[in-house]
This record gives C-alpha cells, structure tokens and sequence, in this order.
C-alpha cells in the first residue's frame, strides 16, 4: 500500500522569511490570542486552567483512572437528556403517563432520548460503584484525601435518591407500587420514619402533589446539590492530585539515592 | 500562653479609639458589622422559613376522609367478601383509588367488641408489609399478597409471610339504606384500633411506641 502523504501547502512548516505577516492565517491566530489575552487580563482564568489541566500525573496511571470521568460524563449525559424530556413531561398524575407515552411513541427521537436518559441512570449507578471500588481498592481514601471520600459518599447517596424519584415519573404500575414500596420502607424507620414518609408523600396517602414533589427533588434539588458537590470533589482531586497505582514502591529522587549508597 | 486581649480594657475610650464616648463598649466598626449580619439574616430567613413552612407543610395537615356509599345491607354476605373500588384521593384518577373488601359483621368469626361502626367489615387491600395490594382468594379463605407471600387469614390476621400486622380496616355505617366506609384504621393482633399507621410498623408490643400516630391521620370515625 502507497504511503499516503500530506500535499505540500498543508505540512506544518516554519515560516519562510519571505512570507511574513499579512497573511490571513496569521491575523486569525493573532485575533484569537489577543481576544484571550483580553478575557485572560480581565478574569486570571489561564492560570486556573492550567493549574486544574495540567498536573503532574504519577507512574503507572492507567485506565482506572478514567473511571471518575466517566461517572461525570454519565451524570452530563443525565442533565442534558433529562432538559429534553422535561420539555415534553407532564408531572400531573393524571397526565404523566400520556406524556412519558407520547414522548417514547411519537416525539421525534424521543425513545432515543428517553432511552439515553433510563439505560444512563444505570450506567452511573454501574460506574459509580467502579469508581468507589477503584478509589478503595488503590487506598486512595487515605490521608490526605478522606473528605473527597466522604464528598464521593454524599454523591453517591445523591444518585440513588435520583434514581429513586427518577423511578416513579414515567407513572406506570411499576413506578407506582415500587414507590409505594419506597415510602413504606421510609416509614418502617423507628420514631422519625412515619413523618418521613407523610413529607414524602405530602399527606398520610399518595396523593395529588406526590408526583410533583419528587418531580422537583429530581430535576431540581438533587440535581443543584450534586453539581455542587462534583465542583468540589474535582477541586480537591486538583488539589491533591491522584494516587500511585499501590504496586508502585515510592522510589526517592536520584541524588538522594546517590547520596545513600 | 495568656490571653492578650483581656489585659486591654473594655471602654473604648480607654482603648483611644477616636471620637469615643464615655462608658462606650462596643466599636462602631464591630456595630456595624454586626448590625449587617442580623439584617442579612433576616432577609435570609425571609426566604428560607416561609419556603421550609410550605415543604413541611403537609406533614402536619389533617386529611379528611369522606363517607363513601357502596351498596345496599343485603349486598353483603357474612361468610366470605365482596370487592368495592373506592376513591381515597379525588382528581388524580386511577392513582387516587383502592379496592375494599366488605362483608356482614359474623359474630362467630369476629370477637372484637361490638359497636356501631363494625357491623358491616371493610378490610383494605394494602399489604402490611410493604404496601403492595392483596387479593382475597375465595379457595383458600385468605388474603394473599403478590410481592412478597404475605398471607392474611379470614379476619385479616397475618397467617405467615413477612407482613407485621393485620390488614388495616375501614369504618363502616348504615346510612339511608346504604352502607357506607368511612376513615381507615389499622388494628393490631386483637383487632384493637389505633390511628391509621402505614404499612411495615408493627403495632404489637413496643412497635405502637416506636411508630406514634401522626398529624395527618388522627381520624376517629366522626372525624
């Protein structure tokens, strides 16, 4: 097979000294650097950037380290699907199943939407759990990093409460009982539970503002809390940057090691 | 190490404090601060208590339950149930109804004092498990839950399975020839009443003081 190669106008090349500016590549690439020049003037967000994108990584880092990311990019993918379908919802219990069937049946893509908002919710709930694993496999719970362990706790918890309320919107007999189910579990708690289950359910039965209740826990409170919590999980992963992989033995700086032998 | 700020002292003016008054202890610089803090947290609290109140809310309001008519005395046999759809929360439709059994009062079979609001029984199909809905099967005598192999026997009392309780029951009266369900209540192993509890809370022994009644369902049968 011909090698294939690039034709000779488009080889990155340095400049010839014939061809100096007033060339239309060169004004665009300045007009970028200086509208980033004035933004980066104005805000100091260059150096915040590179402080957050350009850390010093250790050896051995590999493919469990992407498995935070991909939790992130499964809760994205959750925020931008769920925007979609809110735009078809209906939180009203006697209109939510008329509209989660006819944003599956007949809304275009819906069913891809919808399919990517459902099949979504697992994967974080899969990948999260990865990630915990990983983070408690490698000991990277340990000093100083146990309260980005217990940020991941609190975001962890947050996304079976969002799978929990996320459950009962498509208003089918399924989400119906296994909410049901839900309340009662909430209510077999000792002393506090019966009166859980009553602000749950906004009344002693389910009733008319159950369905919007967890409506609004889903898309807007859970939702708010985690974004928070995820600025300041990956606040403190910069900040400490990631652990060795533990079959990695600290190795000391050369000249130490010159020093002692 | 000693305390540096008690040896200097709490007059303003003996602190040299420009423009100080006699007897002045607090500095207009921490007044001010302070002052500022309070009204930020009133404004806060503007917020915040009303839209807590409106949340909360619902936890401590009183839901009624109207008589409903479902059918003539002479519908109802004493020896085995007849089913009846009710509704127990108007304007959400399907969601906002249940079934209930109901049959005549049979003394042979029901030992529980005798008073006006039990000559007709109306048992509900909520499982005291987890609250899923039991059917009664005619074959066996027996209410028998689809979730998790809940069995109730004739009277409602648990004959096996995980359910904590006897099923709850409804209220019951004659009126103008109809009989009509009133306020559910739930009952624990000698069908004594209590206030209506949700399911999974076991009313026998120290389960009626780890589950208190609630202000949203303190209904007797007058309400």
């Amino acid at each position: 097979m011909p090698k294939l190669t690039l034709p000779d106008s488009l080889r990155p090349a340095p400049k010839r000294p014939s061809e100096t500016n007033g060339q239309a590549n060169g004004a665009v690439k300045e007009a970028g650097i200086s509208a980033i020049d004035w933004v980066d003037e104005r805000t100091a967000l260059t150096g915040v950037a590179r402080w957050a994108m350009f850390r010093k990584i250790p050896k051995g880092t590999n493919w469990f380290y992407t498995l935070g990311s991909a939790t992130m990019f499964a809760f994205l993918n959750q925020a931008i699907t769920g925007v979609f379908l809110a735009m078809y919802y209906d939180p009203s219990p006697t209109r939510a199943y008329e509209s989660t069937r006819f944003l599956t049946n007949e809304a275009f893509l819906g069913e891809f939407v919808r399919g990517m908002h459902k099949w979504g919710s697992t994967a974080m709930v899969v990948l999260i759990f990865l990630h915990m694993a990983r983070t408690f496999f490698w000991g990277a719970y340990k000093y100083p990093r146990e309260l980005n362990w217990i940020i991941g706790v609190a975001l962890l918890i947050l996304t079976f409460v969002m799978s929990l309320t996320g459950y009962l919107l498509p208003f089918d007999q399924r989400s119906y009982w296994a909410t049901i189910v839900a309340n009662n579990i909430t209510a077999s708690g000792p002393f506090v539970g019966p009166y859980l289950a009553d602000f749950l359910r906004a009344g002693p039965d389910f009733g008319a503002t159950t369905l919007s209740r967890f409506y609004a826990i889903h898309m807007m409170l859970v939702p708010a809390i985690i974004i928070g919590l995820i600025g300041a999980h990956l606040y403190l992963v910069a900040k400490h940057g990631t652990t060795a992989p533990p079959w990695l033995k600290a190795t000391p700086p050369e000249r130490q090691r010159e020093d002692s032998a | 190490m000693a305390d540096r700020r008690t040896t200097k002292s709490k007059y303003t003016a003996d602190r040299r404090i420009p423009g100080a008054f006699e007897g002045e202890t607090v500095t207009r610089r921490r007044f001010m601060s302070v002052s500022a803090n309070v009204a930020g947290a009133v404004a806060v609290s503007a917020i915040a208590l009303p839209a807590l109140g409106f949340a909360l809310g619902p936890v401590f309001e009183k839901k009624d339950q109207p008589w409903n008519p479902v059918g003539r005395p002479g519908e109802f046999p004493d020896d085995t149930y007849i089913p009846k759809v009710l509704t127990i929360v108007s304007g959400i439709g399907q969601a906002g109804k249940t079934t209930v059994y109901v049959r005549r009062r049979n003394a042979q079979v029901d030992t529980e004092p005798e008073d006006e609001w039990n000559q007709f029984v109306a048992i509900s199909t909520r499982c005291m498990h987890l609250g899923c809905p039991v059917r009664f099967v005619e074959a066996a005598s027996r209410f028998i839950c689809p979730c998790h192999g809940g069995v109730y026997g004739f009277t409602g009392r648990v004959d096996g399975g995980p359910p904590v309780r006897p099923l709850d029951r409804f209220y019951t009266r004659v009126r103008g020839g109809q009989v009509e369900i009133g306020p559910r209540f739930s009952v624990n192993d000698e069908l004594k009443r209590f206030s209506p509890r949700d399911p999974g809370e076991p009313l026998d022994g120290l389960g009626q003081y780890f589950y208190p009644s609630r202000p949203t369902t303190r209904n007797g049968p007058n309400q």
